[in-house]
């Protein structure tokens, strides 16, 4: 808005006699305006709407604009760097490297291994602007101590190859946490709190990323298994090339330099099994002070006694009603067996009494015939004595065992009327040839 | 969206730009180096044709839904962003000749197409239809970018009615979009080049030719300061693409009547299968000086295929080239200014890759004009992606704005500014003769305030500063009577340039009204003054005056009249 415009034309000089108060005339006034409609698009329409809605003019609005902005940059500087410098680490001498701690030079301590390839640049833009040895020149200070200024310059080089970096973060003692001791954790809580800072810094070596969190008490069964198999079977970029010792670059001592360097790998490995061994222990101690682990193991087994428990008891009551049923089954068919029995008996009783009484109604009819002496008057004949007898068989023979007693009662009746017998027998004769039981002439004496 | 970055359950706003047009629609994007780009959508196309087709109750989008104008017409849907929040009376359902035919539905239009796999056809919406194709659009944009598309700034025609606007936002919402803004088409358009990195801020006029496929729209917009006001528009409704393809359907047409004695434009098939591959012609035209036509079973199983060069096209369609031109002419006058006053054509969408427009606009507008086309202009933008780059543009700077922090600034409390109506300016001597040189154009919105260095004379000592309004002549000069008529078609050499500028012109201005003068004493050879002049809204003005480098200033104020 404010840009300014150089426009390549001359202005007129003052003519003579020209003058004005203050060097200003008023001549005229402007056309009216013209009302318009702008288009509300466009970064110069947003900050023309800025500054009318709040009501700024160009210069105002422009100040607290810039304000704005101003105290954006101080905001970052601030959260960058804030961290004073130690003066020990002033005076370190940068062929001493190895020994210096890098984010601490850069001010980056409480990043570490966090802190973004960016916030280095920054860092080390910061901190160059403040000890480059031309700086301190100019601000009078001439012995030339640019000791500091080296080893900010090796610290950002370092920090900023990632390899390097690495090989430095797996070294680092500043972002080391002490695993806790036993007497340290006094109560559950402590727990949760030193180890999780604990396997929270070592997960940073982890090729595995997210890292699964220790979790509190109320940590599910699943989620606390996971994380200590996580830990078990840890994938870790965790290097010691760091500590090598230096290996002599000059062509003379080759054999030298080989030997250096076998004993570099050979310590390097030691070094890593030795990390893994130092972490495995570690798990396990915390393993075994985890107070959620052995909750788990109590619920296990109880919830295991619970359920032999149950399926005992299921067995025996399945025994004993195995056993109910077969003794309900036995008394069953004893009761059967004797019922059956005094049945038979009963049947057998009256068979016995129904042949007596066959075998009495058979003498009746027998007896008869014979009262009425065979139906002659005087002697009977043999003859007739042997029709008469065989017709009765043929009846009785022929009869059953109901009408054998009706015609029994009506023959004692009869008595030794001659002629009612007769009848008796004819009918019944009668009767049975009606049935189709005898044939008709059959019965030779009862016609 | 009051708590838009408080809580962490309300999802982040994340902005595109969409360009909806009638016959395509372009979505666009601010890539992280703070560059304008347009999205291409899963087919590959950037210019993602404006039409949904459906078959067997499948949905079809873009190109692939164009292509279904030819087969399944009765079910394609296309030219509909027209129809959005009008009624039946209103529209002209021309375009839609050859697609799914507008019918009435209550108080707005809507089509009948078997959208679903059921034979009977369902009743869809202009609305519905417009969510549909934003909600494919969102979809493109949200594959593309990886992360969910939530809002967007869409152009519109400088004519949309509020109730078409409305509809739109309605429509948008449906499709899970946010309308930050609703911009028009050409302010999209001048911004796109006024995003651009090396671009500065200046005061220009712009003419905006945006020659669309059914419709071309024309605005001249003033840019002042970085602000724009649209001067005037003129619309045609029945000039675009459409128009120049039907000159190329045409020739086909009569070449094609000549060998085989029918006319394919009688068939329905035949005269889409032309439409379809005339647009595809005509676009190659723009590009190479010849290009190809072949169509399969054109009409009658009959297969059949041609050239045509640009020469002859041009020659068919200096009628239509005569009404863009025509248009351009028609708006100039009515925002009452002289082509000599415009700065800049912009010229957008896809019918200004035709190279002849944009020569004969070179052609009517002075030599100093800037016509941003691609054949005029190597460094020019893609006409057709123009708004879509504007509005992504307006999207990144409004995504951060509260819902009512971006009404705010868009109410006419804000938006409606009185604007100078005469430019401000400054006296300077050339040679003997006392000239002007104006500072704040006319059309500048108020409050305005400007800066500019001016020369002091070479042998330094006092200096006038006069402040004035100023008035533009144009000076006609005429070398030479009138010349010759113009040439007949037959001349293949169809040149233009000389015969028909005969006279010149130029721009001259003139104190009208001087308004203050100020004195500066004492300054060195070959120094320079700068002057500072702010013109309140009620017309008061402040000026300021001082020597480059000096320490004190000449300082005055004009009291407002209103």
């Amino acid at each position: 808005m404010a840009s300014v415009k150089a426009v390549n034309v001359q202005l007129p000089s003052l003519p003579s006699g020209w003058s004005a108060d203050k060097d200003f005339k008023p001549v005229g006034t402007l056309s009216p305006a013209i009302k318009r409609n702008l288009e509300p698009v466009g970064p110069h329409f947003l900050a023309h709407a800025r500054r009318k809605r709040h009501n700024r003019t160009f210069s105002e609005d422009e100040r607290i604009e810039a304000q704005q902005n101003v105290k954006k940059t101080e905001a970052e500087d601030d959260n960058e760097i804030s961290e004073d410098e130690d003066p020990v680490m002033m005076t370190r001498e940068a062929k001493d490297w190895k020994g210096q701690d890098h984010y601490a030079v850069l001010g980056l301590s409480k990043y570490r291994w966090r802190a973004t390839p960016e916030q280095i640049r920054r860092a080390h833009r910061k901190k160059v602007l403040r000890h480059h040895p031309d700086k301190k020149a100019a601000m009078g200070q001439t012995d030339e101590d640019d000791r500091f200024f080296k080893c900010i310059q090796k610290a950002t080089e370092l920090l900023l190859d990632p390899v390097r970096r690495r090989q430095f973060d797996s070294v680092d003692e500043g972002a080391e946490v002490e695993p806790p001791s036993k007497s340290q954790i006094k109560k559950p809580s402590h727990f949760y709190k030193l180890w999780g800072a604990f396997f929270e810094a070592e997960a940073r070596f982890s090729n595995k990323q997210p890292v699964p969190k220790l979790g509190d008490d109320n940590t599910p069964e699943a989620e606390v298994r996971a994380f200590y198999d996580f830990w078990y079977n840890f994938d870790s970029w965790r290097t010691f090339e760091y500590l090598n010792e230096d290996v002599p670059d000059d062509g003379e001592s080759r054999d030298q330099k080989r030997h250096i360097e076998k004993k570099n790998a050979n310590a390097c490995r030691k070094r890593k099994t030795e990390d893994i061994v130092r972490l495995r222990s570690l798990i396990d101690q915390a393993a075994e002070q985890d107070e959620r682990i052995k909750r788990f193991k109590q619920q296990a087994r109880a919830g295991k006694d619970a359920k032999r428990k149950a399926k005992e008891e299921e067995a025996k009551r399945l025994q004993e009603e195995k056993e109910r049923k077969k003794a309900e089954a036995e008394k069953a068919a004893k009761e059967a067996e004797e019922a059956a029995k005094a049945e038979r008996e009963k049947n057998k009783k009256a068979k016995e009494a129904a042949k007596n009484a066959a075998k009495k109604n058979k003498r009746v009819l027998k007896s008869s015939v014979k009262d009425v002496n065979y139906f002659a008057d005087g002697e009977a004949s043999a003859a007739q004595v042997d029709s008469v007898l065989g017709d009765v068989e043929l009846i009785q023979s022929k009869i059953d065992v109901d009408e054998l007693a009706a015609l029994a009662e009506r023959l004692t009746l009869a008595g030794k009327d001659s002629n009612a017998v007769k009848t008796a027998y004819t009918e019944e004769a009668k009767r049975l040839a009606g049935a189709g039981k005898i044939k008709e002439g059959d019965a030779k004496f009862f016609v | 969206m009051g708590d838009a970055n408080g809580a962490s359950t309300e999802v982040e706003r994340f902005a595109i730009g969409i360009s909806f047009g009638n016959s395509s629609s372009s979505i666009a994007r601010i890539s992280p180096e703070g560059k304008a780009e347009v999205i291409a959508n899963e087919e590959g196309d950037r210019q993602i044709p404006s039409v949904l087709s459906y078959i067997d109750g499948e949905e079809y989008h873009g190109t692939q839904a164009k292509a279904q104008l030819i087969r399944n017409s009765s079910n394609t849907i296309a030219y509909f962003r027209d129809y959005l929040g009008k009624d039946i009376k209103s529209i002209d359902p021309t375009p839609c000749h050859q697609s799914a035919h507008p019918q009435q539905s209550g108080s707005t239009v809507a089509f009948s197409v078997r959208d679903s796999a059921s034979e009977t056809p369902s009743t869809v919406t202009v609305s519905e239809v417009t969510t549909r194709h934003l909600r494919r659009l969102k979809q493109s944009a949200t594959d593309f970018l990886g992360k969910e598309v939530n809002a967007a700034v869409i152009t519109v025609p400088t004519d949309f009615t509020d109730a078409q606007r409305e509809a739109l936002t309605a429509a948008a919402k449906e499709a899970g979009l946010e309308v930050l803004q609703l911009i028009s088409e050409p302010v999209a358009a001048v911004m796109a080049y006024d995003a651009r990195p090396e671009a500065t801020v200046t005061d220009k006029l712009v003419v905006v030719a945006d020659l669309g496929g059914t419709r071309s729209d024309v605005a001249v917009i003033a840019s002042r300061g970085g602000m724009y006001t649209v001067l005037a528009t003129a619309h045609d409704y029945e000039l675009g693409g459409a128009s120049l393809d039907q000159i190329i359907i045409d020739h086909f047409a009569k070449e094609f009547i000549k060998k085989h004695k029918t006319d394919p434009r009688e068939d329905a098939r035949g005269l889409a299968k032309l439409k379809l591959e005339g647009e595809a012609t005509r676009k190659a035209l723009s590009l190479g000086t010849n290009a190809q036509l072949s169509i399969e079973s054109l009409v009658d199983g009959i297969d059949y295929g041609s050239t045509i060069n640009r020469t002859r096209f041009e020659l068919l369609s200096g009628k239509v080239f005569s009404q863009f031109t025509g248009l351009i002419e028609q708006v100039v006058k009515k925002a009452e200014l002289d082509l000599l006053d415009i700065d800049e054509v912009i010229f957008s969408g896809g019918a200004s890759h035709t190279p002849k427009i944009a020569q004969l606009a070179r052609n009517l507008f002075s030599e100093k004009t800037t016509i941003l086309a691609p054949s005029t202009e190597v460094t020019s933008i893609n006409p057709s992606e123009l708004s879509a780059r504007g509005a992504a543009f307006q999207a990144s700077l409004v995504q951060e704005f509260d819902a009512e922090d971006v009404e705010q600034s868009i109410h006419p409390m804000v938006t409606v500014t009185p604007h100078l109506s005469k430019p401000i300016g400054v006296e300077f001597s050339s040679g003997t003769d006392t000239n002007f040189q104006p500072l704040l154009g006319a059309q500048t919105a108020l409050p305005a305030r400007r800066i500019a260095q001016y020369l002091a004379p070479k042998e330094g000592g006092d200096v006038l500063v006069r402040i004035a309004e100023g008035v533009r002549e144009i000076k006609v000069t005429k070398p030479e009577p009138k010349a010759k008529e113009e040439k007949d078609e037959e001349d293949s050499d169809f040149d233009d340039s000389d015969d028909e500028e005969e006279e010149t012109r130029e721009v001259i201005w003139k104190v009208e009204n001087p308004v203050a003068e100020l004195a500066v004493k004492g300054v060195k050879p070959g120094g320079k003054v700068e002057v500072m002049v702010h013109v309140n809204p009620d017309l008061g003005l402040q000026i300021a005056v001082r020597e480059v480098g000096g320490q004190t200033a000449v300082r005055g104020a004009i009291n407002g009249s209103a």
